[in-house]
């Protein structure tokens, strides 16, 4: 099959135009040669198959950014039959240099001048016809967003295929080291065949970006559009998530478990318990991630990310972060696993790393729901706020005393410049197929994964099915005993702990645990754990609710995003030490003090 | 004369670029983003708190720290 690579810088609608390419049908693979996995997807043009792959936008086929490394290694290893290059035509004297770059290589090129209705609005005029007699390879000028040209650019693409692919030159670097060659050309091409008003008349996004961008209104506005997003989410996100789990509970109730009465209880609590409860808890996060890569459709489309960089970065820089980190970690609030997965938009890999690092410590939605529970039940209603507000504190410190720590290891080699993209409105069809992409990754890489952990904690909690559940003499009964000398210098006892196994799975489940574990519920739970605990042990629990691993969508989001077993396995043990040290140091202070 | 880098600007200030001194990678970076000698360039605007730069180079406007603006050599114009 033919292989049509799309070429061009960041923000050029590279994108926009391979989604229309491939109509959402694209898949995530591996290619030889590279270590990232590239979007691809199959179409028919003309009247053969053709393979069209989305390559990382990149400024400079000489770069050292991780992603120009990513396309060099790609086209060395994958010669492509065709390499369509996308060209900003609002930027086109500085887009030039990688189209010749890229000819140098002597490769069959067919080159799409993107965003031609934008280009006017600005004054600037291209002479395609002639620019294409100059690079001396089809030139076509394209709107992708309002898909005028796309047909013409599909049958430019379908002719070029006819021809055999010329040979691409054997030492690519020494190739590629002939820059003066293409400034010379690059100037010859402009003056021939492109004209451009000497200072750009004004226009919208300049008037947002001043009140966006302001001085003083600009953190304010940032704070506003954060927080609408974040109860969007949840505003949209919990009824759905509620209705899901209903339909579950029903579909539970009324068909699978009369068809599974004639089983064994243990066979019917393994596969209702165990399976069906670890399918609900992946299709719990469904509608969240499908929300949540909706709105930061919009939020990244729209250019407003990159004025989130402008406006957090003096923060984040000091801790090895950069002002997109803030976006993510402030969503993490929400829930971890989305923004575990948006960190995608960085692309710096030892920076995203530091950022899914960090991630896991802003207290989510799940965990709130454990904290409320608790406090309800051994504060006093003067004295809840402020406990959870002190939780909110504490979930921020641990973020930062992270990202301090752990800079160093993960340094950033990737230089801050950015380019800041004009306001442009994003499209209805290009947040569908986002959301749809990301939420089919999660299903099929984190599915079986999570299952099997819930299946797990079942067994633990079951075996052997002699005894209670959830009870002392179960594994996770031995286990708990076996980590009391552990759990027991931070005020955590055998019961707890059981809870904490559960609470591996997901915060949702662990007042639900409880209630297995002590036999009650509701608010008779809450007065027994209140007779049995007093408030520096159930604080201490907390803590250490918060600081531990998330849940296990998390990791294993954690591990299909970071692709690395050892960064995962570090990340839960640093978890789990700093929840230990925080917990420890805060029973034993209360303690000491005498409370 | 002394020497004014891209970070000494003012917002709203136009200068020439004279020369760039920075290490290979963030070089090339500058590079594929227009940042030439002799080029004009303009400081649009300042974050607060020390944040980074918005300048804008013939059609491009781009995000710089200050850090790395710094080793940007202009002349006023």
């Amino acid at each position: 099959m033919k292989r049509v690579a799309l070429l061009g810088m960041p923000n050029t609608g590279k994108s926009t135009l391979f989604n229309r390419m491939t109509g959402g049908a694209a898949r995530v693979g591996n290619w030889p040669g590279i270590t990232v996995e590239l979007l691809s997807g199959k179409i028919l043009l003309g009247s053969d198959m053709v393979e069209v792959i989305d390559l990382p936008g990149i400024y400079d086929l000489h770069g050292f950014s991780d992603d120009e490394q990513v396309v060099r290694h790609f086209l060395h290893d994958n010669v492509p039959d065709l390499s369509l290059v996308i060209l900003n035509a609002t930027q086109i004297e500085r887009q030039m240099s990688l189209l010749l770059q890229l000819k140098q290589l002597n490769m069959n090129i067919v080159v799409l001048l993107n965003m031609s209705d934008e280009a006017k609005k600005y004054g600037i005029s291209i002479d395609s016809k002639k620019m294409s007699e100059l690079l001396e390879m089809p030139v076509l000028q394209l709107s992708g967003k309002y898909g005028t040209g796309y047909q013409a650019a599909l049958q430019a693409v379908t002719r070029a295929l006819r021809y055999p692919t010329p040979g691409m030159a054997e030492n690519l670097r020494s190739q590629l080291e002939q820059d003066e060659h293409i400034e010379t050309e690059m100037a010859r091409v402009l003056k021939h065949a492109v004209q451009i008003p000497a200072r750009l008349p004004s226009n919208l996004t300049e008037k947002l970006d001043g009140v966006m961008l302001h001085p003083w209104l600009g953190l304010p506005i940032f704070f506003g559009i954060m927080y609408l997003l974040f109860q969007g989410i949840f505003f949209f996100g919990q009824p759905l998530q509620t209705g899901i789990a209903d339909l579950l509970t029903w579909l539970r109730e009324t068909a699978i478990a009369p068809s599974l009465s004639g089983l064994p209880p243990v066979l019917q609590g393994l596969l209702l318990d165990g399976i069906y409860n670890g399918v609900a808890t992946v299709a719990a996060f469904v509608p969240i991630i499908v929300l949540f890569f909706l709105l930061m459709a919009i939020v990244e489309d729209s250019g407003y990310l990159s004025r989130a960089a402008f406006l957090m970065d003096a923060l984040m820089a000091r801790m090895g972060l950069d002002g997109r980190g803030f976006v993510m970690l402030l969503m993490g609030f929400g829930c971890n696993v989305p923004a575990l997965m948006g960190t995608r938009v960085m692309r710096s890999r030892s920076m995203r790393l530091l950022t899914m690092l960090v991630i896991p410590f802003s207290l989510c939605s799940a965990r709130l729901q454990v904290f409320v529970f608790i406090t309800a039940a051994l504060f006093s209603a003067k004295a809840a706020p402020l406990v959870l507000f002190s939780l909110y504190m504490f979930s921020f410190a641990a973020a930062i005393l992270t990202a301090l720590l752990f800079k160093g290891q993960f340094a950033n080699s990737e230089p801050f410049v950015l380019e800041l993209p004009p306001y442009r409105f994003p499209t209805a069809r290009q947040m569908m197929l986002r959301g749809w992409l990301e939420v089919s990754q999660f299903l099929r890489r984190a599915s079986t994964f999570i299952i099997a952990g819930v299946v797990l904690v079942w067994l633990l909690t079951h075996l052997p099915f002699s005894a209670v559940p959830a009870g002392p003499d179960t594994l996770s009964g031995m286990i708990g005993s076996l980590l009391h000398p552990f759990f027991a210098p931070i005020g955590i006892n055998e019961q707890l702990t059981i809870a904490l196994i559960f609470g591996f799975v997901a915060k949702e489940i662990v007042i639900g645990s409880l209630a297995v574990i002590y036999g009650l519920t509701g608010s008779s739970l809450g007065s027994a754990l209140a007779q049995q605990l007093d408030w520096v042990q159930a604080y201490s629990f907390m803590l250490f609710t918060l600081i531990y691993t998330p849940c296990l969508s998390a990791i294993a989001t954690l591990k299909s995003e970071s692709k690395s077993n050892s960064f995962t396995l570090f990340a839960i043990g640093w978890s789990l030490a700093l929840a230990w040290l925080v917990s420890f140091i805060f029973y034993q202070c209360a303690r000491a003090l005498g409370y | 004369m002394p020497a004014i880098t891209l970070a000494t600007l003012k917002t709203g200030d136009i200068a020439t670029i004279v020369s760039i001194h920075a290490e290979e990678a963030l070089h090339q970076r500058l590079l594929a983003l227009g940042f030439r000698t002799e080029r004009r360039i303009e400081l649009i605007r300042k974050a607060s708190f020390g944040g980074p730069l918005q300048v804008r180079i013939g059609t491009t406007d781009i995000l710089l720290r200050r850090t790395e603006a710094a080793k940007i050599r202009v002349r006023k114009t």
